[in-house]
């Protein structure tokens, strides 16, 4: 077959190349070359979204879910820049995708032409890295460079800029193999020395925490497993950060569940008081630490990390190993086994004694109703009646999203797909749709609130087009529920544009697409309300109507350290002080 | 922050670190940075120091491997040694990068700024900014009645100190090019 062919047969050829089943895209003029190309084939599955935000979170959560690099084809101008927040989102939570961008042709650069804007200079600070193509034949080793450099260290998006000349110029093809690789190759072997470092912290420990995070699961299932085995063989408590859920099973005996702003009570405090901290692929995000000098003052920390830039960054750590969790764990279990396998396990006993103390406190409790349907409740209800299922979980953000942290359980890896880092409303759904695409016979959930639903509500024609039966579980108090949080403790309860008002009928909207909408508003009713959800054959909008003032406990207000959480409305009164209300 | 009213390092409240881990103390490095000489490299390193908030003292790029398409990027920064640590780190993980030196820490280096120092004068000053260029060896580049045009290449605390001595005498303009610099072996 002949090397020599157009730009656009380029693009499909190398995506083939490189296994891709699955591309989220809508087409524009600047990329009808690749399009047409498209219509041409049948190996590739391309999902018509209905927006383009939606595409870049629909392919997130394809590759958050299977672990392969999900890829988006959006045009120039419009299509570049609504595709922005998607990028930025899956930079944040480092998520592997390939962004292509269709541009004005090479010559009409510059010239503020129809549908142009600069893509490259816009997502500069959004990528991992980007190009412009301005040579076809530079245009197929580009491709396969960009997914290497997505793939490769901390994962994260790219975006390729092609010109429509570009597409219809011909060119020499060059194959995955025949790519050079390009320099870029981060560390994945961590230090022996510090290895067989931490195997010692790990033999003195008196009261140990394994604090993980979402680079557990970048870093494949086998990190996972290594983190399990870590986890039984010591008895080290774990935590995990809202990305990490799913690493360590919520089933396990060691887990303490998540840690942070609305994380346990017993996995704060036991963060708070350790003696070491193993933080496995977490960054000290700002929603963990609460106030940096008072986080976790007496731990020795050790910090493992394939991203030199966040060692050190917000916590000075004792112990930074730089490299793969997949491979440092490992070497990890290698050393501390030859070692004799040793730990201060009595110790560490006295350490669960009072661990188990903290977990008396029943932090997650609530006050129960038998008129309201409480979201913890619809949550409890939900995760009871699905838990059993091959099931995924999406969710918005607010406080919907910290309640199913809290509230549902995840045993393995890659079944939970949230937006942790830039806190996108919107995310979800699209999500949902990326992930359905993937497992097309799994039971797919996202778990919303009717606000942040409706910021992407526009793909419910996808989910139609595609036969997708993705359940969207609304919990809906009709409130923008985290904000108006925030205005009860900070702000006076001045609950400024913090409900939504003139809102749909969803089991109309619903209708209106095609789909089945329930709606519920009884707690004796919800669980055959989810049943019904579960069984049909078909998209389902689940509007569960639940109480609109609950808040969202434990909570670390901004400004205070693990130690001073709020467990209940009674200990929510100036709670934060003036200077911690300037925090986010 | 200061809109904020948080006085820096007193902020019990605050749920960021605002003080440094190991010292407040403001220090100048000069960072030599091996770069891929592709389209828009410059943007990315400028972006990384504006977006995040890092000082750039001075910049010079120029590519120095023709065939190789590598430049070298030469930054004086300033920041707490914890600023400086996380700009390392930071432009090291960038793709287009290749390597990065912190002159300043890793043994001797050599340092040199050239700036051209445009002079007016007539009579007894011009003769003055005349042998002040002589002692700091400042070339004479281009000359009219009544200005002199000099070149000084040095460190730049040197042509600092000349450009002071300028002033009185008649001093217009200056041009700077910033910083470059290579480790002594």
């Amino acid at each position: 077959m002949s090397k020599n062919m157009t730009g656009a047969k380029m693009v499909v050829k190398a995506l083939k190349d490189q296994g891709v089943d699955t591309i989220f895209g809508y087409p524009g003029g600047a990329v009808l070359p690749i399009y047409d190309e498209i219509f041409l084939q049948t190996d590739i599955k391309h999902v018509l979204v209905r927006h383009e935000q939606g595409a870049v979170h629909a392919a997130e959560g394809y590759a958050r879910s299977t672990g392969k690099p999900g890829v988006v084809l959006v045009t120039s101008g419009p299509g570049a820049t609504n595709a922005v927040t998607g990028i930025t989102d899956a930079l944040m939570d480092s998520v592997p995708l390939v962004v292509l961008t269709g541009q004005v042709p090479t010559f009409m650069i510059g010239n503020d032409a129809f549908q142009e804007a600069d893509t490259v200079g816009i997502t500069r600070p959004c990528t991992k890295h980007n190009w412009l193509i301005k040579d076809t034949d530079k245009l197929s080793e580009t491709i396969h460079q960009a997914f290497q450099v997505a793939i490769t260290g901390r994962p994260g998006p790219v975006l390729i800029d092609i010109p429509k000349d570009v597409q219809f110029a011909t060119g020499t093809y060059k194959s995955k193999s025949e790519t050079p690789k390009i320099h870029y190759n981060p560390i994945v072997k961590g230090d022996t020395t510090d290895i067989t470092r931490l195997a010692e912290l790990i033999e003195n420990a008196e009261k140990p925490i394994i604090y993980s995070g979402g680079g557990v699961i970048n870093s494949g299932i086998g990190a996972s497993q290594l983190l399990c085995e870590l986890a039984e063989a010591t008895n080290f408590p774990v935590t995990s950060t809202l990305m990490g859920l799913g690493a360590y099973p919520a089933a396990g005996k060691n887990w303490l569940g998540m840690l942070g702003m609305h994380g346990t009570y017993e996995a704060n405090l036991t963060m708070h008081g350790c003696d070491l901290m193993i933080n496995i692929g977490a960054r000290f995000d700002d929603r963990i630490t609460g106030r940096v000098q008072d986080f976790s003052p007496g731990s020795k920390k050790v910090h493992i990390d394939i991203d030199p830039s966040s060692i050190n960054k917000v916590i000075h750590v004792d112990l930074p190993i730089i490299g793969d969790v997949g491979h440092i764990l490992e070497d990890l279990m290698k050393i501390w086994k030859a070692r004799g396998r040793k730990t201060n396990s009595q110790s560490i006993d006295k350490w669960w004694n009072q661990i188990n103390k903290w977990k008396k406190t029943n932090c997650l409790s609530y006050t129960p109703s038998k008129k309201t349907i409480k979201p913890q409740y619809a949550l409890e209800r939900l995760e009871f009646l699905t838990k059993k299922h091959d099931r995924y979980v999406c969710t918005e953000v607010g406080q919907h999203q910290m309640w199913a942290a809290q509230f549902l359980g995840f045993d393995a890896p890659n079944r939970w797909m949230t937006s942790g880092g830039l806190g996108t409303m919107g995310y979800g759904f699209p999500a949902s749709i990326g992930v359905q695409m993937a497992h097309p016979k799994s039971l797919v959930i996202n778990v919303a609130g009717e606000a942040s639903w409706l910021m992407n509500m526009q793909e419910m024609g996808t989910a139609s087009q595609y036969n997708l039966p993705v359940k969207q579980f609304i919990l809906n108090n009709e409130r923008l529920g985290m904000v108006r949080q925030w205005q009860e403790l900070l702000h006076g309860e001045r609950y400024s544009s913090s409900w939504s008002e003139s809102l749909p009928d969803f089991v109309k909207l619903a209708e209106a697409f095609g789909w089945k909408g329930i709606c519920v508003d009884d707690p004796k009713d919800i669980d055959d309300a989810i049943m019904e959800m579960i069984n049909y054959d078909g998209p389902v909008l689940f509007d569960c109507l639940v109480e609109k003032h609950e808040n969202c406990f434990p909570m670390i207000p901004s400004g205070a350290p693990h130690n001073e959480m709020l467990l209940g409305n009674a200990s929510t009164e100036d709670a934060i002080s003036t200077s911690g209300a300037v925090l986010v | 922050m200061s809109a904020l009213n948080i006085k820096q390092g007193t902020s019990s409240q605050s749920a960021y670190d605002l003080r440094s881990s190991h010292s407040d103390n403001i220090e100048t490095h000069t960072l030599a940075v091996v770069v891929d000489n592709e389209a828009g490299v410059l943007a990315r390193v400028i972006g990384l120091f504006s977006g995040r908030g890092y000082n750039i003292e001075s910049l010079t790029v120029a590519e120095f491997d023709h065939e190789g398409h590598r430049s070298r990027i030469t930054i004086v920064t300033t920041g707490t040694p914890r600023v400086i640590e996380q700009i390392k780190a930071e432009l090291g993980r960038m793709v287009p990068v290749y390597q990065v030196n912190d002159l300043t820490v890793e043994g001797p280096s050599v340092e040199r700024e050239l700036a051209i120092f445009k002079v007016m004068g007539l009579g007894e000053i011009r003769a003055e900014a005349m042998r002040a260029a002589e002692i700091y060896r400042a070339k004479v580049v281009d000359s009219t009645i009544d200005s002199y045009t000099f070149e000084l290449t040095g460190k730049s605390t040197k042509i600092d100190a000349f450009a002071e001595m300028m002033r009185p005498l008649g001093l217009k303009e200056i041009a700077r090019t910033g910083v470059i610099a290579l480790k002594r072996e």
